[in-house]
């Protein structure tokens, strides 16, 4: 090959090669940005004077002098609307039948979403759930009711060759010439006075319980839930896997035993989470018995089992890479076998070890399958230590895959599953980088 | 290099076979040596195999106490691995094992009942490479005496001093006892691992090729060191370089090819070999 060629190779390698990483840097973008952004609306948002008044009853927060301020001048803004409301009531006793009845469908659409916007109506019966007792809190929310009272949704159904088309009717057109017909208007120019939006910073979606299923509040139960398993996890997988890695690297004999152990180990790291899961389940549940029912006991233990060959094969690795001569140095030393491991071999391989153990950890943190069976629950309190051997609890992993697809009111609360992830992401992240610099500053000790 | 030849003041002139003249330095006059010449370690009709492959083939060989003897002969020779069996090192090896016996101090090294942490407390051992423990210089002395039980700092700190000085590395490094070993130079983690050994207080010191990765001048202080150890130790050195076998021994066995060719005091060995094999190793016909 001659030299031409051959830099002609090693520059269109190069190219590939960048191109790669770029490929690789612009697909991580496209998985952080929309969380990141997502995420930081359930922190940072226009809320609204109902979200005031919401964590001043429901969590004693907020500054209680300004929020009457709030209230009554949004009471007074919201007046006009129960007027209009109670004319109309008044009004349509007296219409004829028919007409009566082709409005009250239509007016039912427009208290629904009053009450939506703005809480409980004057004349409702009290509601029982907290999602009902308050307006919208969030003011892009607040936009996308306005549009519901304002327009109708309709089909265009005129060619029938082609599928029907949406558009939108202005509702008032229907209420024309009746006492309800000023209130579309009046809403629409004095929502904001109403809500009273302005811009929040929610710390307290990190730290709040969650509220009616999530539809208020914050995640702090699923966040200590997923420290709980997670670290329950580690706390059986780290100790047995570098005892484990230990017997395999200095004490097991090259024999028949010691290699289909090995290759178990490796067998177990490519079993499926959701495997584990159900061997949680029948192992842990129904047959050891470890608590009655779903607890962060049997999930730490399901989630410790699937780590287990991870935490294995690094710490392995980690002993592997010890050089010889400081077993030789030490042993030269009359030390005995035990005594150097502890005192030797496992100081420098301890990077390696706490890297796999981390690693692993951030696994633990972010696994689904496994605990769906065992531990998580889709609502739930915060849970003490001293309950984590008989109580379940809910879980980041498990609740952002909750609320994706089986929460009554997904679409409603994005912004909370977006945060979730976001909290996730966060934690498995911040896991990386302390292991990182752990492991930096433990390099450095043993490098002098 | 030179310099030490210098210092050593004797050059023999040895002329060959073929009639070219080469120079073999010889050791300088040495200091006398009290109560030592004892047989210390008492080879057999001892041989040591690797599975099938006799590495070392029946040898017969009293070590004598307080005396340095080299052990020199090509790659591969066995020389290492003579040292090497003398503290069991090679148990390490899966398939490694002896015939015949060995014997340390009147105690067979392998028999049924020897207890071989026991053993190597009593024999020091110095690497081809420098390897301290990624610990502070403190602890990579103090590691052997806590081994053995010492844990009082007064005494710990003693022994390090003592140590250290004995390795001619005190001046050196006595201000920074609490940094890491391994930023020590080549030849100075060298000296700390003859410090680190002779802190357990071994009645004999096994060099294996202490000085082949370290520089000249390095190689030069640890010569001197081992000149000043003798007397007080045993000390069993392995190098490749038969200088340096001139210059710090006093007895010299030449293994080839697992055999025991010649072994003999020094100056004998390097000026009128009984073998051939010897001869034309040391004038440098193979290597």
């Amino acid at each position: 090959m001659n030299i031409g060629t051959r830099k002609l190779l090693d520059r269109s390698f190069t190219a590939v090669g960048f191109t790669s990483i770029m490929l690789m840097a612009l697909a991580l973008l496209a998985v952080l940005v929309p969380i990141i952004t997502g995420g930081i609306k359930a922190l940072y948002f226009q809320g609204t004077v109902e979200h005031r008044t919401l964590l001043f009853n429901e969590f004693q927060r907020g500054d209680e002098a300004k929020l009457a301020v709030d209230a009554e001048r949004s009471e007074a803004a919201r007046k006009p609307v129960y007027e209009y409301l109670a004319a109309f009531d008044t009004e349509l006793e007296s219409l004829p039948f028919e007409r009566k009845r082709a409005l009250e469908s239509e007016y039912h659409h427009v208290r629904d979403t009053l009450h939506e916007l703005l809480g409980p109506l004057p004349g409702d019966t009290p509601p029982l759930l907290l999602r009902f007792q308050y307006g919208v809190t969030r003011w892009e929310k607040a936009e996308e009711e306005l549009h519901n009272l304002l327009y109708m949704t309709k089909w265009d159904y005129s060619d029938p060759t082609k599928m029907a088309t949406q558009y939108f009717a202005p509702r008032v057109d229907e209420f024309t010439g009746t006492s309800l017909e000023g209130l579309f208007g009046y809403v629409e120019e004095h929502l904001e006075e109403m809500l009273l939006p302005q811009p929040e910073f929610y710390w307290g979606f990190i730290t709040d319980r969650s509220l009616d299923a999530h539809i208020f509040g914050g995640v702090w139960a699923e966040i200590q839930g997923t420290f709980y398993l997670a670290i329950g996890a580690m706390l059986f997988a780290f100790p047995l896997g570098v005892i484990a890695a230990i017997y395999f690297t200095e004490y097991a004999k090259d024999n028949y035993l010691t290699s289909m152990l090995r290759s178990a180990n490796s067998t177990l790291a490519g079993v499926p989470s959701i495997v584990f899961g159900l061997f949680g389940l029948a192992f842990f549940i129904n047959t050891m018995k470890v608590s009655e029912s779903k607890s962060v006991l049997a999930g730490s233990l399901t989630l410790a089992i699937m780590i287990l060959p991870t935490i294995i094969r690094a710490a392995e690795e980690a002993i592997l890479s010890v050089p010889k001569t400081y077993r030789e140095a030490s042993l030269g030393l009359g030390a005995t076998k035990w005594r150097t491991i502890m005192t030797v071999i496992l100081p420098a391989a301890l990077p390696g070890i706490i890297t796999g153990g981390i690693i692993s950890l951030g696994r633990a943190a972010g696994e689904t399958a496994p605990i769906i069976f065992t531990a998580a629950v889709s609502v739930g309190a915060t849970i003490g230590i001293a309950d984590v051997f008989t109580e379940p609890t809910p879980a980041l992993s498990w609740n952002i895959y909750n609320l994706a697809s089986e929460h009554e009111a997904a679409n409603e609360i994005r912004h909370v599953q977006y945060g979730m992830v976001m909290a996730l992401i966060s934690i498995v992240l911040l896991l990386n980088i302390s292991a990182i610099l752990l492991r930096a500053r433990i390099s450095q000790k043993l490098k002098g | 290099m030179h310099m030490t030849a210098e210092k050593t003041g004797q050059v023999a002139v040895d002329s060959g076979n073929d009639g070219a003249t080469r120079e073999i330095f010889l050791p300088p006059e040495r200091k006398q040596i009290r109560d030592g010449g004892k047989p210390h370690v008492v080879a057999k009709n001892f041989s040591i195999f690797y599975g099938d492959f006799e590495a070392v083939k029946s040898v017969d060989a009293e070590v004598l106490s307080k005396y340095v003897t080299a052990i020199i002969g090509p790659s591969g020779c066995g020389k290492s691995t003579y040292l090497r069996s003398i503290n069991r090192m090679n148990d390490l090896i899966p398939s490694f094992h002896t015939s015949g016996t060995l014997t340390f101090d009147g105690e067979d090294v392998y028999g049924k009942y020897t207890d071989e942490v026991l053993l190597r407390k009593k024999i020091g051992m110095v690497f081809q490479k420098p390897n301290p423990f990624p610990k502070t210089i403190f602890e990579n002395i103090a590691y052997g005496p806590r081994l053995h039980g010492i844990n009082d700092k007064k005494a710990l700190a003693e022994i390090v001093e003592t140590s250290l000085k004995k390795a001619a590395l005190w001046d050196e490094v006595k201000d920074r006892l609490d940094r890491n070993a391994l930023g020590l130079s080549g030849g100075q983690q060298q000296r700390l691992c003859v410090a680190r050994a002779l802190a357990v207080e071994p009645e004999i010191l096994l060099l294996d090729e202490p000085t082949s990765a370290l520089d000249p001048k390095a190689t030069a202080k640890i010569e001197d060191l081992i000149e000043e150890l003798r007397g007080s130790y045993t000390i069993m050195i392995v190098t490749h370089n038969m200088q340096q076998a001139s210059r710090v021994s006093d007895y010299t066995m030449f293994f080839y090819e697992g055999v025991l060719v010649e072994y003999a005091p020094t100056k004998q060995l390097f000026t009128n070999p009984r073998d051939q094999m010897t001869e034309d190793y040391i004038t440098g016909r193979f290597s």
